[in-house]
């Protein structure tokens, strides 16, 4: 029997892949033909989506992107044995989007049934689970040390010293929080990960439980990720019933229970002691540190909290070795980082690869430029907080100290293209707008610095006093840069500051001031 | 403002169910909106009352959550994404576009109580941009033609 994928990944779904499957279904009922139609996770080429592959001797093949009416016509072309069409792409992983990747953490997204323990398996998983369940855990944290893992939520903290910190505070209980409030634009890393790889996640919380002697985990998911809901929880039931979750884990005697909850829209509950307060059923106002959550967390607790993309690289780490991961990467920055190509491009999608890669082949040798065919004018790096880069800066390798090193940084690796209609003073003014909307409110400069900073915008753009406002503007910036409890009112003045820096004739300033 | 019918009992036996796990209240928001649609302002000192807290800190966390509504919704929520890769590609224009084609604004709902409007940052769908979410579907490269045929399907569904 023949075997067909088409993916249940959320985006894939937006283009329309339920129906694909539908279609393809019926068609293979009324010609009388039996198929394995299995639902994966997403490739993550985006424009190629839906993607319909077929399992034959020469590998898997693909067509895309496929609307229900090309059903019959891939059938009469007998796609079932990788038959000739005009949507034939070939050998899925030939395609060089695909095929340059270093895909370590996405190593089974796209390519296995997302709930399926026996395909989980069947692609080396759980491997690092069980090297985990036979060290000490001090000797799981020392490899998390070794592959030079740094959080990938954005903050780039040793994952390692975090890990360490918990393990050493002592407590007789301890909780594992996954933040998976994923609320960053132009990122979909943790979307695809739990869509398409549930159970990698599960597998890195164990092993982070195993590592610090918590045996509770918290999984916090944003509400506008329904699918990724669906999946985390049929993967958690499948690890469950199978004992690789639960009172003694593979007979190990080790335990760990783990649980999704809900967030309910506040981007602020991104950072991580807001997501603590939400969890514990509290507005999500941020807490001032210290402590740490590594060790006064969830319920007051030595808590690891982590990033999706964190927790799910460790399975690997602890399977192949810190060293293997530490191999990847430039300069501080190890292993990959999943770069997410969103916005104005042709080929968005994700690309997972080495730090090191440059903004420029992101987005020209993968993303093929801009999906108007205009040129790429600004491009924005790490979400709404993320600052503005002009093509000047495209040769900025990704690796978090280059970033830094030109007042920007990589966050949580979303990539925003705009082309050149973009208005960036606008696009300043919405990085005000945006925090007055999300700020929790705890902090006066994030709470009343992002409206007066809307204010002082708008003023700038319609010509009022426009020196005095800049400088008003500049001011304001630095109070809430040095001023804020926490990221969202102190990375604010990233896009802010980058749109009026690199595009000042968008604020109406000529570039003979500028220069002046 | 005559206050709307619920089911104080659906309610009572959502509470009760999850009033003892840990951090127990934003479960219960979640069940009690997942039912009905929305937090009834008047089963704020009923869940106050169970969790043992004051009916403020209740208030306090449905307000603080963009995602918790006070009123009823449509029958169909629609969720516009108005972050920057929407942004990036047209969301702006099918924002004017919803807005004039349902002739409502965000947080409002059409008169006729088919469709709800609301903003939202980001879908986590900006390969596939500008998108939205109509309920728990999500819908990517939405235009105005797009959008209205969307919503178009889902009024001859509807009668």
């Amino acid at each position: 029997m023949t075997t067909v994928y088409v993916s249940r990944d959320s985006s894939a779904l937006s283009l329309g892949a339920e129906q694909v499957a539908a279609a393809i279904r019926a068609e293979a009922a009324k010609r009388n033909i039996a198929i394995d139609l299995v639902r994966n996770g997403s490739r993550g080429m985006y424009w190629l989506e839906p993607l319909v592959e077929v399992a034959t001797e020469e590998g898997r093949i693909a067509y895309g992107p496929v609307r229900i009416g090309d059903v019959p016509s891939l059938f009469e072309a007998g796609f079932l044995q990788g038959g000739s069409h005009s949507l034939c792409l070939g050998p899925t992983d030939a395609i060089p989007y695909f095929k340059n990747q270093e895909r370590l953490t996405f190593a089974r997204v796209g390519i296995t049934d997302p709930v399926s323990l026996d395909d989980y398996l069947g692609h080396q998983g759980f491997r690092g689970l069980r090297r985990a369940l036979d060290m000490e855990p001090s000797a799981i944290v020392d490899e998390v040390t070794t592959s030079g893992l740094r959080g990938r939520g954005g903050a780039a903290f040793p994952t390692g010293i975090k890990w360490r910190t918990v393990l050493n505070t002592a407590s007789d209980i301890k909780y594992i929080v996954c933040n998976a409030d994923e609320g960053d634009s132009g990122t979909f890393s943790d979307r695809m990960i739990m869509e398409g790889d549930p159970l990698v996640l599960i597998e890195g919380m164990t092993i982070a439980g195993l590592a610090v002697g918590a045996t509770q985990g918290y999984i916090y998911l944003r509400v506008e990720y329904p699918h990724a809901h669906r999946a985390l929880n049929e993967a958690i039931d499948t690890a469950y019933r199978s004992g690789y979750l639960g009172k003694d884990i593979l007979g190990s005697g080790k335990s760990f229970d783990l649980e999704v909850r809900l967030g309910a829209g506040a981007y602020v509950c991104g950072e991580e002691t807001s997501l603590l307060e939400s969890l514990e059923g509290k507005r999500g106002l941020v807490r001032f540190k210290p402590p740490l959550p590594a060790i006064e967390g969830l319920f007051g607790r030595p808590t690891v909290i982590n990033n999706v993309i964190s927790l799910a690289s460790v399975p690997i780490i602890l399977d192949k070795g810190g060293e293997y991961y530490r191999d990847f990467g430039m300069g501080r920055s190890r292993g990959t980082l999943p770069i997410q190509l969103a916005g104005n491009i042709k080929h968005p999608g994700l690309i997972e690869k080495a730090f090191g890669i440059t903004l420029r082949e992101i987005l020209y040798d993968y993303g093929g430029g801009s999906a108007t065919g205009r040129p790429i004018r600004a491009v924005q790096v790490g979400g709404p907080l993320g600052a503005y880069l002009p093509e000047s800066q495209f040769d900025t390798p990704l690796d978090y100290e280059a970033f830094s090193a030109i007042w920007a940084v990589l966050g949580h690796g979303g990539v925003v293209a705009f082309d050149d209609t973009v208005d960036m003073a606008k696009m300043a003014r919405y990085g005000m707008e945006f925090c007055a909307i999300e700020s929790c409110g705890k902090c006066t400069p994030c709470r009343i610095g992002s409206t007066r900073g809307i204010e002082v915008i708008d003023k700038i753009i319609e010509g009022v006093d426009r020196e005095k406002n800049l400088a008003l503007l500049r001011d304001l910036s630095d109070t809430l840069l040095n001023g804020s409890l926490c990221a969202l009112g102190g990375m604010t003045p990233y896009p802010v500051l980058s749109a009026l820096n690199h595009f000042p004739e968008d604020f109406g300033i000529s570039t003979a001031d500028k220069a002046a | 403002m005559t206050e709307h019918e619920w089911d104080r009992e659906h309610v009572q036996e959502i509470i009760r169910c999850d009033k003892d796990k840990p951090g127990a209240l934003l479960p219960i928001l979640h069940g009690i909106q997942d039912a009905l649609g929305y937090v009834p302002p008047d089963s704020i000192p009923l869940i106050a009352g169970e969790l043992n807290l004051s009916r403020a800190e209740v208030h306090g966390v449905i307000s603080f959550y963009h995602y918790f509504r006070s009123t009823p919704p449509g029958k169909r929520t629609i969720y516009l994404c108005r972050a920057e890769s929407c942004q990036a590609m047209g969301s702006e224009a099918l924002e004017t576009h919803a807005k004039q084609r349902l002739n409502i604004d965000y947080h409002e709902t059409t008169g006729d109580g088919a469709f709800s409007l609301e903003p939202v940052y980001c879908l986590g769908n900006c390969a596939c941009s500008p998108s939205i979410m109509i309920d728990k579907d999500v819908y990517g490269r939405v235009t105005s033609e797009t959008f209205d045929e969307i919503i178009e399907n889902m009024q001859v569904d509807a009668q």
